[in-house]
Order: C-alpha cells, then structure tokens, then sequence
C-alpha cells in the first residue's frame, strides 16, 4: 500500500522545522507502510555538498560477526578514496554506525565519486546535494526520526514515504526515497506497483544509468534523471513519466527548489493536496495533512495522468 | 440446530471437505430475538441532542459513543473535530440526523441504512460505500470510489469527487456538484449518478444498467456507455432532485447529457418482477 507525503513553504525564511512537520504527517500514515520510513528534506545550502551513505543494511548487525570489523573496513575505503579524489571532508557524522552524513568540499564531478566510492562492496549513496538530506531506515517515522536527530531540521521542503514492501525485501536498500542518481538534490518517493519495471530498467541500464535497488520505483528516479540529462525541466520529465511508466503510481519527486506530484492516467493511488498562501502539504490521506492544522483545511483529489510542481 | 443437508455432489463422493465458519454453526431459531429485529438498530428521538468533542478519540471510540447515545435513544448527534479520521459513522441502521463539523478520512458512514448525515468538511476515498438508504450531504470535496456499490438512498457531495465515483452502483442517488475523475459509474449496475461538472475518462465503462446524468463535458464514454434523450420525466426528475439540496446546474437542467448502458446483460431480461420494480 505504501503512504506518502511531501510538504513545501514558499515563504521559509531561515527554515521551518519540516522535521518535524514530516514525521508527523508520516507517522499519521504509518498504517499504509510499517516496515521502514524515508524522508528526503532541503535544508540550507552552505555551498558544500552532503553526502549520505551506507555501509552496511541494518539486519547485517544481527547476521554476521565480524560485521563491525567490516563496517569499519569498509568506511576506511570510502574515506580513502575520497582522499584519493580530492574531497575533503569538513564535517563527518554517524547517526548509526551503517549511516553516515559527510559534508565534503568538492567542485569536481560528483558521479564520479559517487561511482568511486559505491564501488566498496556494500556502500550504497543515499543522496549528493547542496541542500538534500535523504535519511531512511527500518521502523515507524517517530523511531527513524529519533535514530537520526529529524525532529529539529530546519528546511523549506521535504518528501517522505511510508513503506509497505511488495515487490522487494524490507531493506533500507529497497526503501523509498531513491535519490536521482547523478543528480544533485534530486529525490522520488512512490505509491504503487510498476509493471514495466524490468523492460525500462534494461534499457536505461544499456544507456549507462545504475540502478542500486530491485524496487520498481527507483525507475521513477533514474528515468527523471535521465530526461533531466537530456535537457528537459522538471515538470516536462514529470509528463513524460505518464505515458512511460506502466501500471499504478502517484508519486512526489522533490529538487532543490520544487516539489512535484504525478498520478497515473487511472488515477488507482490516492492523493490528497492542501494548497495555502504559504505552505503545500500533499499525503496519501487526509488525516496526514490533518496533523499540521488545529483548524478546518480545504483539500482536493488530483485527477488522472495530472501532474502539478511548486516552487518555494 | 437443523442438520446440514447432503448435495448431490457430496453423495457421488465429489468432495467431503468440512464446512466450517459461523453460516454454518448458527442456524436460524425462531426463539432467538436478536433474529426477528435488525442487529444494532435502534428506536431514536430526533429532538434530543447530543455532542462528542471526537479531538482526542480513535475512530472506534466515535462509533462506539455514537452507538451508546443512540441506545439512550438520542436521535441528533453533532461530532465535533473528526480530524479526518477513517471509518467513522459507520454501521448505523436507524433513522438518526448525524452531523461531523470538519472532515472525514476513508471508509466514512459507510454500511449504513437510514441515517441523515452532514458532514461539514470533505471525505476521502469510498465515502458511504454499500449505504442502503438515507442520505448523506458533504460541503466540500471527495475522494475516489464515492458511493461504492451504494444499494440505495442520496449520496450528495457538493464539491468534486475524485475517480471511479459510483463504481458497482446498485442503487440509490449520486449527486455531484463539481466535477468527477475517470472510471466514474464503472459497472454500474442500477440507480442514477447525477454530475453538475466534467466527467473524465472511461465515464459508465461496463454499466449494466442505471443512468448517469452530466452536465458539464465528457471527457471520454467507456465501453457499453452510449448517450440518450433527455425525456421529459429526465428533465421533471432532475429539477426536483437537485431543488432538494439546493443544487443547480450554470446550463439548466435541459442541457445535461443522459448516458445509460448501450448492452443487455445476457440474463438481464430474467430478472423477477419485483426485481425490475427496483431498477426502475
């Protein structure tokens, strides 16, 4: 089943804790997807860029037991040939000890190092970006966003998912939202099943795109990336997905400074939007949306093969 | 407790599986009240009010206070701040005026037969799925699947509703006062859906019957969905309807399209007489 949801401030100033406006519009769907919750939020853009990572998936703790000597060999690569590349790193934080956060400086190419550093048997690259931070592991939104310190992230936008797993394990791998790989601050979370899945993804694989899941909605992702690469904004990439993409979506893609909803032409995955002066919040149910008010809201359905973007 | 009875199949051998779940351990007893009257419903007075602050409670809770107020016999009941909740004013059997002052999640008043419900705010998706009589009024918008397999009584929403409106409709009273998404009357089956707005895609699509009134544009007809003439009972039946809520359409009554099924169903003409009564 799956629920989604994304919130957008035009007028955020110096942030607003979306954090905590996410986990509470995420939590309030924790019926529709109780296996692992994701969140991809924009915060301030201090000219460096944000690296999150993994080393390890969080049920390998419990599965091996040389993991953490694995673990730590593994981190030494990534943090070698991030050397090796020339990026430095001015900040490192570890919220688990699978899950890391680097703020690196680097103005080279970051699908280089992104390839580089995934090389590492393991690794896997949550998100690059100036602004995008993509956390997402096991569990509800309030236990995720305890174990990563969410509750105070001051951002003008965010999207976030609530999985339900049914077309792949319950990992973080396979848990939303994919990060547009090689682009900068881009991210998709997504309700429904795909059924083109693998057709499409042969035939970006054959174009070069990598694909680091067997969840049918990382195509959403690396297909955006793919028009985007080709010059197309993100709204016109969002159409196109319409006709591409086969079987039954409603999904939010976030950049550094939009927020857009596509829904499939039989319009078979809910959506709700509340559409203020000041502020967009969208969520597979109302009641998630409900959670940020403590007053009366106006709410509309999106219809069939729509697709809106907002701008902060 | 009356013995089951063999089938034929079961005497040639063809399958002796034991048949287990609840039709049949419990059999039908005379003796027995609770099967002579209709499970939870209950005798109610319309003149004594009621209000539940719902701002803290789960949907159950709601139900439940709502079920326990009308056993004291409490036939007005306003639910305040409902906060979108899912499954709420469900189940209900009896005549009782409901009013919810914000809106309600999935799955509201549905199962329910008699009720008079407003609800001041929207709905999300199957908004009185399976109602078999009563009304029930919405201010603002709804989701997808509106009046799922309604079997009878006025499901009015006056803002627009999302997709596949009315889908399995067997009876009863769709108003719509905006517009309608894509799949709306999708095998229907019998009543009629009456659509101020647009209508998207694929409007009527496998209908066996029943009549689907638009009065805005259609985006597309589904399979078996052909239009009709506008008779004048259509035009008479529509002005009424419509006056009951307040309703009205910018081009006039006059000027809505009619659709109805273009196909028999194979077996439709060998439905009983009383059966036919109801369709029409």
């Amino acid at each position: 089943m799956c629920g989604i949801a994304g919130i957008i401030h035009k007028k955020a100033g110096k942030g607003v804790n979306i954090g905590q406006q996410m986990t509470s519009m995420l939590q309030a769907l924790k019926h529709r997807g109780p296996d692992s919750t994701g969140y991809a939020m924009y915060g301030k853009d201090n000219g460096n860029q944000i690296l999150r990572f993994k080393v390890a998936e969080a049920a390998d703790l419990e599965g091996s037991y040389d993991i953490h000597a694995t673990i730590k060999d593994r981190l030494e690569t990534v943090n070698s040939r991030l050397t090796e590349l020339g990026v430095k790193v001015v900040k490192k934080e570890s919220p688990t000890e699978y899950a890391h956060r680097y703020e690196v400086e680097f103005s080279g190419d970051m699908k280089k190092v992104a390839d580089f550093v995934e090389d590492v048997e393991g690794v896997e690259i949550l998100s690059i970006g100036n602004s995008l931070e993509l956390v997402k592991d096991l569990g509800d939104a309030s236990v995720v966003s305890d174990q990563y310190g969410l509750n105070d992230f001051n951002g003008t936008h965010g999207i976030g998912h609530t999985r339900m797993a049914t077309e792949s394990d319950v990992d973080i791998r396979s848990a939303h939202p994919y990060w547009a790989y090689p682009f900068s601050d881009v991210a998709v979370v997504h309700n429904g099943q795909l059924t083109n899945y693998w057709t499409n993804r042969r035939s970006l694989e054959r174009s070069g795109h990598r694909f680091s899941s067997n969840c049918d909605s990382e195509l959403i992702a690396v297909y955006l990336a793919d028009r985007m690469s080709q010059g197309d904004d993100l709204e016109t990439a969002m159409k196109g997905s319409i006709d591409y993409l086969d079987g039954v979506f409603t999904y939010l893609v976030a950049t550094k400074d939009q927020l857009g909803m596509a829904k499939d032409v039989m319009a078979a995955k809910p959506m709700v939007v509340y559409e203020g002066e000041d502020m967009i919040a969208l969520a597979s149910e109302e009641v998630a949306i409900r959670t940020l008010f403590d007053h009366r809201i106006e709410t509309f359905d999106p219809y069939h093969g729509e697709v809106k973007v907002w701008q902060n | 407790m009356a013995e089951l009875r063999k089938e034929t199949s079961q005497e040639m051998g063809l399958h002796d599986e034991q048949l287990k779940g609840r039709t049949q351990k419990k059999f039908f007893s005379i003796d027995e009240s609770e099967n002579l009257t209709y499970f939870h419903s209950f005798d109610v007075d319309t003149s004594k009010s009621a209000t539940i602050d719902a701002l803290d409670m789960t949907p159950r809770e709601i139900n439940r206070e709502i079920r326990e107020l009308m056993e004291k016999g409490i036939g007005d009941i306003t639910v305040d701040n409902p906060m979108s909740r899912h499954g709420v004013g469900v189940g209900i059997l009896n005549r009782l005026n409901l009013t919810f002052s914000d809106s309600l999640g999935y799955f509201g008043c549905g199962l329910i037969d008699g009720p008079n419900v407003h609800i001041k705010g929207r709905v999300g998706w199957s908004c009185a799925e399976n109602m078999m009589a009563g009304t029930v009024v919405i201010d603002k918008n709804a989701g997808s699947t509106f009046g799922a397999a309604i079997r009878g009584g006025d499901l009015v929403c006056k803002g627009s509703v999302g997709a596949r409106t009315g889908i399995d409709q067997k009876g009863g009273t769709i108003i719509v006062g905006g517009k309608t998404g894509a799949f709306s009357g999708f095998m229907m089956q019998r009543g009629r859906m009456i659509v101020l707005g647009d209508a998207g895609m694929n409007l009527g699509d496998s209908m066996y019957d029943g009549t689907i009134y638009v009065g805005g544009e259609v985006e597309e007809l589904g399979v078996d969905c052909v239009q009709a003439d506008m008779t004048e009972l259509d035009v008479r039946y529509l002005t009424e309807k419509l006056a009951l809520y307040g309703m009205k359409t910018p081009r006039g009554v006059e000027k809505m399209q009619k659709h109805v099924s273009g196909k028999m169903l194979w077996n439709y003409a060998n439905l009983e007489p009383n059966e036919k009564k109801l369709i029409l």
